[in-house]
């Protein structure tokens, strides 16, 4: 490769994720990977939802999330939406003062220099009802367009965070189509390796899964099945906090579990409106008690 | 005197909390100086705000506090000894210093103190430590270790009295602080250098030392320079702005940039063809781009797009690009829908509204379209022209656009879509119009709908939703109206009193309530309707007492003849007889007030004409002639206001209290005659002054 080009910053996909892990890295973030469970957002992965609230006083975390929106499959047909797609995630507690310079920093390491552009930051307060969390913050435009969350946790599992951590989410797909000028997600360029040298896009990788998994999201998946393993996780998860010393992190799996299901049902669309709120309220009691758990046992760990 | 400058500088504030929060900081520390008594008469406090700027410039304080005399009361005068040490020592003076003074309760000792007022610049930090940890933020945050709150991470704070920088500091604890400085910043990437604010000498000469660092602080200059530049660029391409629906986002455009530039965009050609309802849904409401129209009115494929970046024309054409491409993408949803909503028949979709629950107890809005459609019938037959089988099958149809992806992708355009669709499955215009308008009014300055049959479906809808939420008792108390009824009952009003239809309601509500399966009408609901009428009247800037005095209590059904009737009172007291006729009616009831009072009965209103002279026959023949037609109102007060010169003539020319009681008695009579009559055609004696 030629020197000069040295110098460029490549925006093919996993060049993105590559310039977005060392950036972090080198602000301090561990750099951690995707958690192996179905999860909504990157927010789930134990390492934002618990670590928010401690033992840490300092906790700076950057990783990739695979996340998984049932509702959102398209067959692979809309060139916008999918049920599967990544967050690219960062959490930094506390906030640092410099917060939005550091993100600005980091959208120059993907080659989007924030003075090519126009870049503003707009209202966007940001809850999850199923994990009792919200914040306040904005959404991230450049050009018009939402590329990141930024926010200030306040409350994770109805617990206050202290001290406050900052929340990055970049939307993966939507920020790359947008470096790399593509109008369709499948048209993005994976790799960064030519077509004709076996080089993959977006569509290659993906475009099955999406029409597969949209099937069985909207068509096939078994609802009693799903709903059987619902209780199922609701009740593992209860147990495991009622138990003597209650086991968190396994807790909070059959939490993630259970909203994933949740999610599943509704797609399915055997959850009526009224049954929504319900669930929303039974996923919200299981994430409550898991936070409540895992500060619990940073207590016996630092006082024993 | 002095000026003092207040700033704060922190992360981006949401645009809807801007103009509120200038406003507020501006009434706090009016509030406070206040207090700390250096306000002046001439003190002008004006509060700013931009997106990460909030500042206060106020003007002509006091340098110091005035000086004050505290005088404290002690013991009498003649107290024990002791009672005057105990006081000596409390007030911290000797007997020396201590003033003799009489009182109503005998002669006191006073201990008398001037104090001397402190300096203004002194005592700022405290008080401006006090706004911000009181500010009425409507959400606000914490950050980092810190526990005070914000809207967003506050970065610093500029306190300049006199032009000089203040000291001070807030404690933002977890062992933050920031201390008071007089250092602002720029455009956050144009200009991102400090700004000395020091030597400030007045508010243009703040905004000016901004403005140099490309910061609008002033919201309305903002706003101004908004939209003479937007018409500007938009009358290079031979366009206007929607200016009438640009009003309702202008403030989130102006809270987002801190220095405007507007920049031209295009729409593709393929989307032209959607409905221009919806294209200004998705390019104005969502995106919050400046839509335009042609020449001819025609919505324009030239939108604009405000930068917060100065101008760059590299730069301005990758920014256009973005945002056109996003707003590709947001027209494409729309197409998407607009083209499979249609691909079926209205119709098709009422089923589905048995899915959607109207509300608890009330049913699902496919049983509310199934009642609108049978009260749309009972109501056709009061409006005029009305094609009844028309409003009926609209009724029906009105509630189906809820289902489809449209709406429930732009909920703004319920009605708007399911006129579109309507129109697509082959119904008649009239069905269609009737269905697009039927939410109208929205609120008190909305339009009202045009066609007859639209006026039916829309008081069918609005109908349907007060006797229901009556029904189950879910009514509006105080400032809470959560279903809106209160919308909804000026809708109903507006609709009649400007359509000036006489509607038998009492009746109409019945038909509804029976759609529910109510035995009767809830019994506050035409009180309710009744009052709200009240409102609507004065709010057309009718006197209220005029409008107590035309509508009694138990007024019945017809809102369009009370509507009148205020009306047409309000025109009579307002010309020359009015007035006139009042003056003579004070009279009249304060003549009749004294003397019933002092003969502890009401007088009988006849009059015997045997006894009378010319100048009474004049009132009594009029009077005993008058038709009490309560309908018409119009000629009622004419014929009162034919009474005003016989009344004047009357009281020029009569003594009531005549030696001979008989003729004093047939006096009061005739008196009480004028009264009956004019009670007979309103309540007078609301009438003020």
């Amino acid at each position: 490769m030629p020197t000069s080009q040295s110098d460029e910053i490549r925006t093919d996909f996993q060049s993105i994720i590559l310039n977005l892990q060392r950036h972090w890295a080198k602000q301090g973030a561990v750099v951690l990977q995707p958690y192996d469970m179905e999860v909504g957002a990157g927010t789930f992965h134990p390492a934002t939802t618990l670590r928010a609230l401690g033992p840490d006083d300092i906790w700076r975390a950057a990783y990739v999330q695979p996340s998984r929106r049932p509702s959102d499959g398209r067959y692979g047909e809309n060139p916008n939406r999918m049920q599967h797609f990544y967050q690219f995630q960062v959490i930094f507690k506390p906030s640092p003062a410099e917060s939005q310079a550091l993100y600005l920093d980091s959208l120059k390491a993907i080659g989007l220099d924030p003075d090519k552009h126009d870049i503003r930051f707009v209202e966007d307060d940001w809850e999850s009802p199923t994990l009792g969390a919200w914040g306040l913050g904005w959404e991230v435009w450049c050009d018009g367009m939402e590329i990141s969350q930024f926010t200030y946790f306040q409350q994770v599992g109805g617990i206050e965070c202290n001290p406050v951590p900052l929340e990055l989410t970049y939307g993966l797909e939507r920020l790359a189509m947008y470096i790399q000028g593509v109008e369709n997600v499948y048209d993005l360029d994976w790799d960064g390796v030519p077509a004709a040298e076996g080089g993959k896009t977006y569509g290659d990788i993906f475009k099955r899964a999406e029409v597969e998994f949209s099937g069985w999201n909207f068509e096939h998946a078994d609802t009693d099945m799903l709903l059987g393993h619902f209780r199922d996780a609701e009740i593992e998860c209860g147990r495991l906090l009622g138990l003597e010393t209650p086991l968190a992190l396994p807790a909070y799996d059959q939490c993630m579990k259970a909203s994933h299901l949740f999610n599943m049902l509704d797609a399915r669309g055997v959850i009526s409106v009224t049954e929504r709120a319900a669930y929303i309220g039974r996923v919200r009691n299981l994430a409550k008690g898991c936070c409540e758990a895992w500060m619990g046992i940073t207590e016996t760990t630092t006082n024993g | 005197m002095a000026d003092l400058v207040i700033e704060f500088v922190s992360e981006e504030i949401p645009a809807r909390m801007q103009a509120g929060a200038g406003r507020d900081l501006a009434r706090l520390i009016e509030s406070a100086l206040t207090t700390l008594g250096v306000w002046h008469d001439d003190s002008v406090a004006t509060g700013l705000c931009a997106p990460r700027h909030l500042l206060a410039y106020v003007t002509n304080i006091a340098a110091s506090q005035p000086d004050r005399i505290i005088e404290k009361r002690g013991p009498r005068v003649d107290a024990p000894a002791a009672a005057i040490a105990g006081f000596l020592k409390s007030a911290g003076v000797s007997r020396e210093e201590l003033v003799e003074e009489d009182t109503p309760k005998g002669r006191f000792l006073f201990a008398r103190s001037e104090i001397t007022g402190g300096d203004t610049a002194a005592l700022l930090a405290p008080i401006i430590i006090d706004i911000l940890t009181h500010f009425p933020w409507p959400k606000s945050q914490r950050w980092g270790r810190g526990k005070f709150r914000w809207v967003r991470p506050l970065h610093r704070i500029n306190i300049l009295f006199d032009g000089r920088p203040l000291a001070g500091a807030l404690d933002l604890g977890g062992g933050d602080a920031i201390t008071f400085g007089a250092t602002s910043c720029g455009h956050y990437f144009e200009a991102p250098d400090d700004i000395d604010l020091t030597g400030i000498t007045s508010l243009d000469d703040v905004k000016a030392r901004m403005r140099a660092g490309y910061v609008m602080l002033d919201q309305d200059e903002r706003h101004d320079a908004i939209i003479s530049a937007a018409k500007k660029l938009a009358a290079s391409q031979s366009c206007h702005l929607n200016e009438a629906q640009l009003g309702s986002y202008l403030a989130d455009i102006a809270g987002l940039v801190e220095w405007p530039t507007p920049l031209m965009g295009q729409i593709e050609d393929r989307f032209m063809v959607l409905p221009p309802e919806l294209l200004q849904a998705t390019i104005a409401t969502h995106q919050k781009y400046i839509t335009l129209s042609d020449v001819d009115g025609k919505f324009s494929s030239h939108f604009i797009v405000l930068s917060n970046r100065l101008g760059d024309a590299e730069r301005d054409k990758v920014i256009i690009a973005g945002n056109q491409r996003v707003l590709r993408a947001r027209l494409a949803d729309a197409e998407f829908f607009w083209q499979q909503d249609q691909a079926r028949q209205l119709e098709s979709y009422l089923p589905a509204l048995g899915d959607v629950t109207f509300y608890e107890g009330l049913g699902s809005i496919h049983d509310k379209a199934i009642r609108m459609e049978a009260l749309a019938g009972a109501i056709a037959p009061h409006m005029p022209s009305a094609n009844p089988k028309a409003a009926s099958r609209a009724a029906r149809f009105a509630k189906a656009d809820l289902v489809t992806g449209m709406v429930a992708e732009f909920p703004e355009l319920q009605g708007i879509m399911g006129g579109y669709y309507a129109a697509a499955s082959g119904e008649d215009k009239a069905v269609c119009d009737a269905i697009t308008a039927h939410y109208r009014p929205q609120g008190p300055a909305d339009d009202l709908p045009a066609t007859p049959e639209a006026m039916v479906v829309a008081l069918a809808d609005k109908i349907d939703t007060l006797v229901g939420f009556f029904g189950i008792d879910a009514k509006p108390t105080g400032s809470k109206d959560p279903f809106a009824l209160r919308r909804a009952a000026l809708g109903v009003i507006r609709i009649i009193v400007d359509g000036q239809l006489t509607i038998p309601l009492g009746k109409i509500l019945q038909a509804s309530a029976s759609g529910y399966g109510f035995a009767k009408v809830d019994a506050d609901l035409l009180p309710f309707i009744r009052d709200r009428l009240r409102g609507y009247l004065r709010d057309q800037k009718m006197r209220h007492d005029v409008v107590a005095a035309a509508l009694a209590d138990d007024d019945g059904d017809d809102i369009y003849l009370m509507a009148t009737r205020a009306s047409a009172l309000a025109g009579f007291l307002a010309a020359a007889d009015g007035t006139g006729l009042m003056a003579g009616w004070r009279r009249v009831s304060s003549i009749l007030a004294a003397e019933e009072k002092k003969a502890k009965t009401a007088f009988a209103a006849t009059s015997d004409p045997a006894l009378f002279t010319e100048t009474e026959k004049a009132l009594f023949d009029p009077l005993s002639t008058m038709a009490v037609n309560q309908d018409n109102i119009e000629s009622q007060l004419a014929a009162l206001g034919a009474l005003r010169s016989p009344i004047d003539l009357f009281f020029e020319k009569i003594v009531v209290n005549d030696d001979d009681p008989a003729i004093r008695l047939n006096r009061l009579g005739l008196l009480a005659m004028i009264r009956e009559k004019m009670l007979a055609v309103a309540d007078f004696t609301k009438i003020e002054g």
